[in-house]
């Protein structure tokens, strides 16, 4: 009691609020209802109105300790009991610690006759019995139309309608009265014209065959309010309304890389893979091996310790499991200790705001560090394009403003050179991969290559990239006359260059060889030359040696011939 | 059509009972305190239950300012309210009883013949 009366004067409110306690229904109206006053909420058959009148009720009397009356026009006192049981509220149990006051107004319309004047202080002296019977500060009314249909003279039922929630007002009830949405007013007896301090539309709206809620404040006296429809759900908790349009590009960034889970992905991502809190789509047709892209991303963001949250929207978990395996991507792993989480739904089985609202549910009881959606485009089967635009923009938003880092796959149809996305959603991504099948020699085979990647270096280049049993595994580039070399056009490639080189080599080889042999053959007739000198040394040497005595000898003889002669 | 048929079903079983002599009427009337409208709804229904159903009536005044729980029991929206409990089918009268005939139509009683 304390909280509710207190919290909306912190706000700076003028008007004293009554909260809900309804998850988002607070934020939307900034604080909860008019406090002691009362709040029209109407909406067509279906459109939960009996549901949030109730959950204020039972939030009121647990949370805030406010007791209240649930005064029920349409549903005996057991058959509503009965309907929110499967939403945890145990009305009996409420109504047992006098915490709650039931009370069934049954009117039927073929047992009454009117004999003159008369007014509708029997439903005064009840609901007043209600009240003080459990000290009630909140008040429920639902669906107090059904007096007209009840009552004969319709002018009696507005003065006293009237007279009741000035009534209610005096008395400082919080009361929400319920009303059926009418052909062109908000309720089909004009209640608002009675109920104006607050007004509150429910709405539940088909559109190709799926089904969303919706909210919107449409009146709140004396106090700002947030004036968009905002989705709701409807789950086994209550009411959640989500407040997600208020969100905007108001993120701060992050330094930080997380890697892609392929090494030589994240070379080409400047070395470090992805900016933590970044957005990244990954395009690509049919069978281009864009899940097994993000699961890589998927297991080294657990392999890092961090959580991360897997919406798949085309197979179940298992399926996605046992096909990762092939890979070599155990996920089942980490689904194990819990980092990992699936979330697999048919995209139609909820309409696009419902999606956004499991998502948004999901993302906020995990709190993961990385989400994969796996493919965005999927959504398309229930929304137009530009409503699936505006729904990743506020789950791109709002996960950018928690720092998870977001990978998105989409399924591209057409040309595979197309540089746009069927969702058009290519301007909301941080780093945009493609991923596109080239057709060449009879074969397809998968290439990849980064369009864009903000805030940081990237490679240009295209890169084929094969799954094996290991993984993603980007290959070698060989960019043959005709761009990329692919398959087994790369493979004839790889052989040719290899058989190039093994006749260089060869060449090479029988070069040496011939130089070796010229060494030889030059060794050998420098060897020759040598010999020949030596000879020919020999033999002038041989010869001057002759010649010395030869001289000598005549020399000698003449000395002799002349001694002999006694000359001189 | 339809309720000319009941109507005249009914009035034979009336006179069934007429003889036998065991017909009671069990009426309630439910008012809030002493307001004009209450006032005049007790004079007025005490009148057409003398000058109707002499002798076979059981009437009981009910405020149900005083006995909440009760308007709470019995489905008392409007008042004054009068409960035709027996004989079934039960009818239920809202306003201040000054319209004798539709009263009377309702008891399936037929006004007397002046």
């Amino acid at each position: 009691m304390v909280r509710a009366e207190n919290k909306p004067k912190s706000l700076g409110a003028q008007l004293e609020k009554s909260l809900t306690g309804i998850k988002g229904l607070d934020e939307v109206t900034k604080g909860g209802l008019p406090k002691g006053r009362p709040t029209l909420v109407c909406g067509g058959a279906g459109s939960g109105k009996t549901l949030l009148a109730t959950e204020f009720l039972v939030r009121g009397a647990l949370q805030f300790g406010e007791p209240g009356v649930f005064m029920s026009f349409e549903e005996t006192s057991d058959e509503l009991t009965k309907n929110v049981v499967s939403l945890g509220f145990k009305l009996d149990a409420l109504a047992a610690q006098k915490k709650i006051s039931l009370d069934y107004v049954q009117i039927d319309r073929s047992e009454i006759e009117e004999t003159g004047e008369y007014n509708l202080e029997g439903l005064f002296i009840r609901l007043e019995h209600a009240i003080a019977s459990v000290g009630a500060k909140r008040v429920v009314l639902d669906t107090i139309e059904t007096l007209f249909s009840g009552i004969p003279n319709p002018a009696v039922v507005r003065a006293e309608l009237k007279r009741l929630f000035q009534w209610l007002k005096n008395k400082g009830m919080t009361t929400i009265i319920t009303g059926e949405q009418g052909e062109k007013t908000f309720t089909r007896h004009g209640l608002e014209e009675y109920v104006s301090d607050c007004v509150i539309f429910l709405d539940h709206r088909i559109s190709e065959q799926v089904s969303t809620r919706r909210i919107r404040v449409v009146k709140y006296r004396g106090s700002p309010h947030d004036t968009n429809e905002f989705p709701f759900l409807i789950d086994e908790k209550g009411i959640i309304v989500m407040p997600i349009t208020s969100l905007g590009l108001r993120y701060r960034v992050t330094n930080k890389r997380v890697s892609t889970g392929i090494p030589r992905f994240d070379a080409m991502l400047g070395g470090k893979g992805y900016y933590r809190g970044s957005s990244v789509l990954i395009s690509g047709s049919a069978g281009t091996g864009k899940t097994s892209f993000v699961s890589h991303f998927a297991d080294a963001a657990c392999r890092r310790g961090d959580r991360c949250l897997f919406f798949a929207f085309e197979e179940s978990e298992s399926q996605v499991v046992r096909n990762m395996l092939s890979i070599g991507i155990d996920l089942e792993q980490w689904a194990k200790k819990g980092l990992l989480k699936y979330h697999a739904d048919r995209p139609t089985i909820y309409g696009l705001e419902t999606h956004l609202l499991v998502m948004q549910k999901m993302i906020n009881e995990f709190k993961p560090a990385a989400v994969i959606v796996d493919p965005v485009s999927n959504l398309n089967a229930v929304a137009n394009h530009a409503n699936v635009k505006m729904m990743l923009t506020r789950l791109l938003d709002q996960l950018k403003l928690d720092r998870v880092t977001t990978v998105l796959t989409i399924l591209t149809q057409g040309s595979p050179t197309s540089e746009s996305t069927d969702v058009d959603i290519s301007s909301l991504a941080d780093t945009w991969i493609r991923l596109r099948d080239t057709e060449s020699g009879g074969e397809r085979n998968r290439g990849m290559y980064i369009l864009k990647s903000r805030g940081m270096t990237h490679s240009n280049q295209i890169r084929e990239f094969v799954l094996t049993d290991k993984g993603v595994n980007l290959l070698d580039v060989y960019v043959g006359p005709s761009g990329v070399l692919t398959g087994s056009a790369r493979l004839s490639r790889e052989a040719q260059e290899k058989a190039k080189d093994l006749v260089r080599e060869q060449d090479a080889q029988i070069k040496q060889l011939n130089l070796e042999r010229k060494r030889k053959a030059m060794e050998a007739r420098i060897a020759d030359l040598r010999a020949e000198f030596k000879t020919e040394e020999a033999e002038i040497k041989k010869f001057i040696k002759q010649e010395k005595l030869r001289r000598q000898k005549v020399s000698q003889d003449r000395e002799a011939m002349a001694q002999i002669r006694k000359a001189d | 059509m339809g309720p000319k048929k009941v109507k005249d079903s009914t009035k034979e079983f009336e006179k069934a009972l007429a003889l036998k002599g065991d017909r009671k009427y069990a009426l309630r009337l439910y008012v809030t305190g002493t307001t004009p409208r209450s006032v005049s709804a007790i004079r007025n229904i005490r009148k057409i239950c003398n000058e109707h159903l002499k002798g076979a009536y059981d009437l009981k005044v009910i405020d149900i300012y005083q006995q909440p729980v009760l308007a709470k029991g019995e489905q008392i929206i409007a008042a004054p309210t009068l409960l035709k409990k027996l004989p079934l089918p039960l009818r239920r009268f809202i306003g201040d009883m000054s319209n004798t005939e539709q009263i009377l139509l309702g008891l399936d009683l037929s006004p007397k013949k002046k």
